[in-house]
């Protein structure tokens, strides 16, 4: 047996342990975030955590009656945590995306926001625009296509930082590798401090990072450049991970969401969080 | 100082918080750690090859790879491990591993490698000439070990063992990696939060290094205590 | 494990290994060289400079080396203007070299003790032997104390170097993609956990191992006299 299926094999039969154990239950539900995204998810300075995600959870919980438990836990290891059980569900900003949807399920979207590049107000690329405003990967053809090439043209040789372990850091692998030089940092917020050290060029994270940060007194130095990135890498918006054998609790949070969606609950909280509707179609 | 206040807008008492969970995790990890160097050195000095090659290889292995390795694979694999062993023995359900049961492990696992060549040199540093004293005395293995051994390889183990403390104190900071709220990670939080990493990376650097030195105190006041009575040249 | 998944990741990390066999070697020489200084420093009758050098040991010796290196990296962020007045910033906006300071102060507290020691252990004798035959100071630095330092000093320095190979790991927390980061990288795109770590491991303990065997031959070399198989020391002082 291939150790890639091995240690998936090992890690769906925990899952399949665990699942069974609480099949057709879950009147409590464990739920891991990250606590360092904001406003998706952080910490304030009284260590509790909050963001869109947080009052998105707690509605979602009442909705299925469940009593739920937040855990903070670091990026990078969020998918393997929830594969060996230490919590059920990934409510953390997480695009759905086909790499993730081979090692776990999603449920539908309930976020979506583009993905922007960032440049500080004194960089050379501060006035950056390309002819479209919006690229969605999933469909490339003229226009897009010279989109792209002004994007490389206008950051051959720069450095980029970028998060650990994102869909980001997928599309600046695919699209942009050899041109410009990648960094990846641990978590959003130290890649923020290098970019305010003028240590990375520019810095590719959500639109929906990015708007109030660039509000509050932290992103005075900062200013969007270039088209919003949507589709391809970037997947198809933001969904609660959950493992794969628990299609109960995906359907669970499904009906949650539909229901969230349909009477403007989601609508409100991202305008709330976000300053814009950031909720899926 | 406002960033610096207690109360729910400065970062006063979560860092003081982190230092408690700082101080918790080396003194679980060290504890943990004593255990298995005595462990250890009861297999390294063993009379049997084979058990012997085990004790080399645990702190050959442990020492030669870095902390921070062992912590990541702890961290992403251990989880899966402790429950794919748990059902060989028909154990299914969830086995709860947070990050601080991770780091404890981790840590303990580390200092223990140290600890154990500390233990093992004391252990040897006792003349053979009071064993055999001892044995002619007619006294049993259990009362040799109680009477002679004990006494002395604590007395010996000490100031090695004060190192390995230190050690372990420090490695603490490494936890942070995997999500633990000790003083890096706040420093770490409160540093993206206010935009003033240097305030508080220089703040968490004080703080280990009050520990460090409160906890170097109390190692020399129990290398005293176990020192009273020996004769100094 | 599946030969596929060695010959797809082994590259990478060799790559990878490549960037720390540069950080570990260039932190050590310079570690080394301020060491020397510093404990001459320590050695020195004047207070001033005694005290500068103890106070630098005890800094760095008693902070871990992962909050060394987030002061001197993210830390020297807060202050950019500072540092490009001064013309330092070209040095310090680069990880790498942050990850070379932080390195280098740390190896060089550390072996600054081992030096101190080596000297200190020097027999007074042999000092006033040389110079009672008329040496001058350098000449009795050069020919008596450090030969006979560098030899007492030798074992304690051997478990540095390994330390310094494990210490250089941390580098990855800075975005320095050395053979942990790459590591860490390929364990968050392919989720395949234990054997990517077990290479890593592995291939740090070949270093290690390599670099054991390297001290020992050299202890040999420069007192075969004494020798005897000793047992290497305790690798305790970080």
């Amino acid at each position: 047996m291939k150790i890639h299926n091995l240690a998936l094999a090992v890690g769906a039969a925990v899952a399949l342990a665990a699942g069974t154990a609480a099949a057709g239950d879950w009147s409590k539900i464990r739920i891991a975030t990250e606590g360092a995204y904001a406003p998706w998810n952080f910490t304030d300075s009284s260590g509790k955590l909050v963001g869109f995600e947080l009052d998105l959870a707690k509605d979602l919980c009442e909705r299925m009656g469940s009593e739920c438990e937040v855990v903070a836990q670091a990026w990078e290891g969020i998918i393997p945590a929830l594969q060996a059980g230490k919590y059920d569900t990934i409510i953390a900003g997480m695009s759905i995306t086909e790499k993730r949807m081979k090692v776990i399920s999603f449920t539908e979207c309930y976020a979506a926001t583009p993905a922007t590049f960032v440049v500080t107000k004194d960089s050379p690329s501060a006035g950056f625009k390309t002819d479209l405003e919006a690229i969605n990967l999933a469909e490339v053809s003229g226009d897009e296509k010279t989109a792209l090439d002004a994007i490389k043209q206008e950051f051959k040789g720069k450095t980029i930082g970028v998060q650990v372990a994102t869909t980001h850091l997928n599309f600046l692998n695919e699209y942009l590798a050899g041109e410009v030089e990648i960094r990846s940092y641990d978590t959003q917020e130290n890649l923020d401090l290098d970019l305010d050290a003028g240590r990375v060029d520019a810095a590719l994270a959500a639109m929906s990072y990015w708007k109030p940060l660039l509000e509050s007194d932290k992103g005075k130095n900062m200013v969007v450049v270039g088209p919003g990135l949507t589709g391809g890498p970037f997947g198809a918006g933001v969904g609660v991970g959950i493992r794969q054998d628990d299609k109960d609790l995906v359907a669970k949070f499904d009906e949650a969401i539909a229901a969230a969606k349909a009477d403007g609950t989601i609508s409100k909280l991202a305008v709330q969080w976000f300053g814009f509707d950031a909720s899926c179609k | 100082m406002g960033i610096l206040s207690f109360g729910d807008g400065g970062w006063g008492d979560e860092m003081l918080l982190g230092a408690l969970m700082t101080i918790s995790v080396a003194v679980a990890s060290f504890a943990f750690g004593l255990v298995l160097g005595v462990g250890g050195a009861s297999l390294k000095l063993s009379r049997l090859a084979p058990v012997r090659v085990l004790g080399d290889a645990y702190t050959t292995i442990i020492r030669g790879i870095p902390d921070l390795l062992i912590i990541y694979l702890l961290f992403f694999g251990g989880n899966g491990a402790v429950m794919s062993v748990a059902r060989l023995f028909g154990y299914t359900q969830y086995i709860e591993l947070n990050a601080f049961t991770v780091g404890v492990f981790a840590l303990g696992v580390i200092s223990g490698a140290y600890s154990t060549e500390v233990i093992r040199g004391a252990v040897l540093a006792v003349p053979t000439g009071q064993i055999e004293a001892a044995k002619a005395a007619g006294m049993n293995r259990l009362l040799i070990f109680r009477r002679i051994m004990v006494p002395q390889v604590a007395r010996f183990a000490l100031p090695g063992l004060g190192n390995v403390w230190q050690l372990t104190l420090k490695d603490t900071s490494l936890i942070s990696v995997i999500g633990l709220v000790e003083i890096m990670r706040t420093a770490s939080v409160a540093s993206g939060s206010t935009r003033e990493p240097f305030t508080f990376y220089l703040l968490a650097a004080l703080l280990y290094m009050l520990l460090a030195s409160f906890s170097n105190r109390g190692f020399n006041a129990a290398e005293r205590w176990a020192n009273r009575g020996v004769r100094r040249a | 494990m599946s030969i596929e998944f060695i010959q797809e990741v082994l590259p990478r990390l060799l790559g990878g290994l490549l960037l720390t066999l540069q950080i570990v070697p260039l932190s050590l020489v310079l570690g080394f060289a301020l060491a020397v200084l510093v404990a001459l420093m320590r050695l020195s009758p004047n207070l001033l400079l005694s005290g500068l050098a103890y106070g630098y040991v005890y800094v760095f010796r008693s902070t871990p080396l992962l909050v060394q290196i987030f002061l001197i990296y993210y830390g020297s962020g807060q202050f950019r203007s500072f540092f490009q007045e001064i013309g330092l910033w070209p040095v310090l906006r680069e990880a790498y070299w942050c990850a070379i300071i932080a390195l280098t102060l740390n190896t060089g507290a550390y072996t600054s003790e081992i030096i101190r020691g080596g000297i200190q252990s020097v027999p007074w004798g042999q000092i006033e032997a040389a110079r009672a035959c008329g040496m001058s100071r350098l000449l009795l630095f050069r020919r008596i104390i450090f030969p006979v330092a560098i030899r007492q000093a030798l074992p304690a320095y051997g478990n540095e170097m390994i330390l310094m190979v494990k210490s250089s790991s941390l580098a990855s927390t800075i975005t320095i993609m050395e053979l942990l980061g790459v590591t860490r990288q390929i364990v968050s795109e392919t989720f395949v956990v234990f054997p990517t770590f077990a290479m890593a491991g592995a291939i740090y303990l070949s270093i290690n191992f390599g670099l054991t065997r390297g001290v020992q031959w050299l202890e040999r070399r420069l007192s075969p006299d004494l020798y005897r198989p000793r047992e290497t020391g305790d690798a305790i002082a970080h």
